[in-house]
C-alpha cells in the first residue's frame, strides 16, 4: 500500500502527473533512436548545437504570436533546418569540415536569439520556456509531441539501413547506393523535430538530455544497434517516470530531475556496464570464464 | 503665506525661465515606481524606468544603455526590500553620482512566504497595498525635494493631489472587496506577489510558485496546489502578466477552478493595456477579482 502510494499514486491522482509521464514516454520513444545514431557518427555534440539554433527560430516565433504552439514549433523547425542544410552545403562546397561549420552556425543562430530576445524588452515568458514546462502539457502539446515520435519512428523504420551502414561503412554505401545523401537529411530533420518537441517539454536545454544521455547508456549494454536503441528507449522512459516522483516527492524541479535520474543511470553504466564499464575491463577474465 | 509662496514661486519662475527648461533627471528602476514619479513631479521631471512596461524586475538583465541612463541620472528611485537585487552592481557599473532613494523606507515589510528555503527575506510588492503605495509618494516627494528643493511647492501640491486620489482609490478597493462574500474572498494567481494587497483588504491569495519568479516549479507544488483547490473549495484561479500561462490552465483544468483575468502586479502594461498607470492596475485587478468571486 505504502509502495502504492510512493510509485503509482501520484500518477493516479493528478492528471498532470499522467500527462507529464506520457509526454517524456513519447520523448524517449522518438528521441532514443535519433539519440543512438547520432552516438555511433560520433555527432554526440551536434545534437547539443542544433538545440541552440532552433532558439532564434523559436524566439521569432514566439514575438510574432506569444506562446503559440504553432508558431514557436514552426519557427524551431525552420531555424533548426536551415542551420543543418546551411552547415551542410558549407561544408561540401568549402575545404570546412561539417562540425567545424554547424559550429560556427549555430553560435551566429545564438547570438541572433538572444539578440531578438533582448531587443523585445520582454524576456520573461520566453525565458520560462527556454527551461519547459513538463507539469503544464496541454492538448495541444501532448499531440504535437506524439506525432513528432510517430513521424520519427516511421521514418527511422524506413531509412534504417543507409543509416546503420553510414554508421558503419559510408564508403560502402556510397559504391552501392545513393540513398546515403537523402538519408542523412531525413536523419538531420529527424534530430531538428525530436529537438523541438523536446523543447515544449523540457526547455532547449535539457531536451538534449533526453536525446543523449539514454543513448550513451545503451552503449555500455549492448553490442548490436537494435538492442541499443531498445534499452536507450527504456532508459529514457525509466528516467522519464523516476524524474516525475523524484520531483514529486522531493519538491525539485521537474526536467532537471528527470535528467539527473538519466545521468545517475549513466553513472551506473559507466561503472558496472558490460560492454566496456569500468568493472568489465579492470576484472575481464571473471566475466569471460563464466 | 500661502499667497505669499504661489507669489514667490511664480517670481522664481519668471526669473529662471532656463531653469525651469531644465529638467529634473529620474531614473525609477520599474514602471510603476516611473508611474509615482512622473505624477509627483509633474513636468519638472523626466522620468525613465529600467524595466518598462510588461517586464519583470526579478529576473531583469541591465543593458549597457541602462549603465548610460544611470550616470545621466541625478535620483534613482528603487523600490528596495530586495525587488532589484541586480541594481547594487548596475549602480557602481554606471559610476553614477545620483542620489539614491529607497520608495520603501517607512514600509513595514512582510515575510515572504517561502516554502523553497531561498529567496529573499522581506516580500517586496508592497506597493500592491494602496496604504504602502501613500509612504511610496511621500519617499518620493521628499527625493525629489532633496535633489531639487526650488521645486519644493510643486512637488508637495503634486504629491497631495495624488495622495487625495489614491484616498480614493483605497476606499474603492476596500468597498469592491466587502461586497465579496467572505468565504469566497480567496484565489489562486502564479506569482506570489499579492501577500499585501491581501493582508490590507482581507484576500487569501495562494501562489503556486514561491515568492520569486526565479525558482523553477516542481510536481510536488503543483500537486500541492491542486490539493488544496479540491479541499478549500477555491472559487477562481488567475494568471498574471509575468509567469507561464500554461502551467497555471493546467492547475486550473484539474482543480475544478474558474480562470480569471489577467492580474497586473510586477509591471504597469503599456498605453493601449488596460493598466497603464498604478491607479489603473489597481482598478482593474479589483473589478477583475469581484468578477470572478462574485458569480
Amino acid at each position: 500500500m505504502i509502495l502504492y502510494d510512493q510509485l503509482i499514486g501520484p500518477f493516479a491522482e493528478f492528471a498532470f502527473m499522467r500527462r507529464a509521464l506520457i509526454g517524456t514516454f513519447a520523448l524517449a520513444l522518438g528521441a532514443g533512436p535519433v539519440g543512438v545514431f547520432l552516438m555511433l557518427r560520433r555527432m554526440s555534440l551536434v545534437g547539443d548545437a542544433m538545440a541552440h539554433a532552433i532558439l532564434p527560430g523559436a524566439a521569432i516565433g514566439f514575438l510574432l504570436s506569444g506562446l503559440s504552439l504553432f508558431a514557436m514549433t514552426a519557427g524551431g523547425l525552420i531555424a533548426g533546418f536551415v542551420i543543418a542544410l546551411g552547415a551542410g552545403v558549407v561544408a561540401r562546397a568549402t575545404e570546412l569540415k561539417e562540425d567545424a561549420s554547424l559550429a560556427a552556425f549555430f553560435l551566429i543562430s545564438l547570438a541572433v536569439g538572444v539578440t531578438i530576445v533582448s531587443l523585445k524588452g520582454n524576456n520573461v515568458d520566453l525565458l520560462h520556456f527556454l527551461f519547459g514546462s513538463v507539469l503544464a502539457l496541454d492538448d495541444p502539446t501532448l499531440l504535437l509531441i506524439a506525432g513528432i515520435t510517430t513521424v520519427s519512428l516511421a521514418t527511422v523504420a524506413v531509412i534504417y539501413r543507409p543509416l546503420v551502414l553510414e554508421c558503419v561503412d559510408p564508403g560502402f554505401l556510397r559504391s552501392v547506393s545513393r540513398a546515403g545523401g537523402p538519408a542523412h537529411i531525413a536523419f538531420l530533420a529527424l534530430v531538428v523535430m525530436n529537438l523541438v518537441g523536446g523543447f515544449h517539454a523540457l526547455g532547449t536545454l535539457l531536451a538534449v538530455g533526453m536525446m543523449m544521455l539514454p543513448a550513451v547508456i545503451a552503449r555500455f549494454w549492448a553490442r548490436d544497434i537494435t538492442a541499443m536503441i531498445l534499452i536507450a528507449v527504456v532508459s529514457g522512459v525509466i528516467s522519464g517516470y523516476a524524474g516525475l516522483l523524484l520531483s514529486f516527492h522531493t519538491g525539485a524541479p521537474a526536467g532537471p530531475a528527470i535528467i539527473l535520474v538519466a545521468g545517475a543511470l549513466y553513472a551506473v553504466s559507466v561503472l558496472f556496464g558490460p560492454v566496456g564499464g569500468v568493472l568489465r575491463q579492470l576484472f575481464p577474465g571473471r566475466h569471460l570464464e563464466a | 503665506m500661502k499667497r505669499l509662496a504661489l507669489a514667490a514661486l511664480a517670481i522664481l519662475f519668471a526669473a529662471m525661465p532656463a531653469a525651469a527648461q531644465e529638467k529634473l533627471k529620474v531614473v525609477a528602476t520599474f514602471s510603476i515606481l516611473a508611474d509615482f514619479a512622473r505624477n509627483v513631479g509633474g513636468d519638472r521631471v523626466a522620468v525613465s524606468a529600467l524595466v518598462g512596461a510588461n517586464g519583470d524586475a526579478h529576473v531583469y538583465q541591465p543593458t549597457p544603455g541602462d549603465a548610460k541612463t544611470l550616470a545621466d541620472a541625478k535620483v534613482v528611485l528603487l523600490n528596495g526590500l530586495g525587488f532589484e537585487g541586480w541594481i547594487n552592481r548596475l549602480v557602481k557599473a554606471s559610476g553614477t553620482k545620483a542620489a539614491m532613494a529607497t520608495a520603501t523606507k517607512g514600509v513595514k515589510p512582510r515575510k515572504a512566504e517561502d516554502d523553497h528555503g531561498h529567496g529573499h527575506d522581506a516580500d517586496p510588492h508592497a506597493w500592491q497595498s494602496v496604504a504602502n503605495a501613500k509612504l511610496y509618494v511621500a519617499n518620493i516627494r521628499d527625493a525629489l525635494t532633496a535633489a531639487d528643493p526650488a521645486g519644493k511647492d510643486a512637488y508637495a501640491a503634486n504629491a497631495a493631489a495624488y495622495l487625495a486620489k489614491l484616498d480614493a482609490l483605497e476606499a474603492e478597493v476596500k468597498a469592491a472587496v466587502a461586497a465579496i462574500p467572505a468565504d469566497r474572498r480567496k484565489i489562486i494567481t502564479t506569482h506570489d506577489a499579492f501577500g499585501y494587497f491581501g493582508a490590507a483588504y482581507g484576500v487569501s491569495f495562494i501562489a503556486p510558485q514561491g515568492v520569486s519568479t526565479e525558482a523553477e516549479v516542481s510536481a510536488k507544488d503543483v500537486a500541492r496546489i491542486i490539493t488544496q483547490i479540491r479541499k478549500q473549495k477555491i472559487p477562481a484561479v488567475f494568471l498574471e502578466n509575468v509567469t507561464d500561462k500554461r502551467l497555471l490552465e493546467r492547475i486550473g483544468a484539474e482543480g475544478g477552478a474558474k480562470i480569471g483575468g489577467t492580474l497586473y502586479s510586477d509591471a504597469l502594461t503599456d498605453e493601449k493595456g488596460p493598466a497603464p498607470t498604478y491607479i489603473d492596475m489597481m482598478r482593474h485587478n479589483v473589478k477583475q477579482l469581484s468578477a470572478a468571486l462574485t458569480s
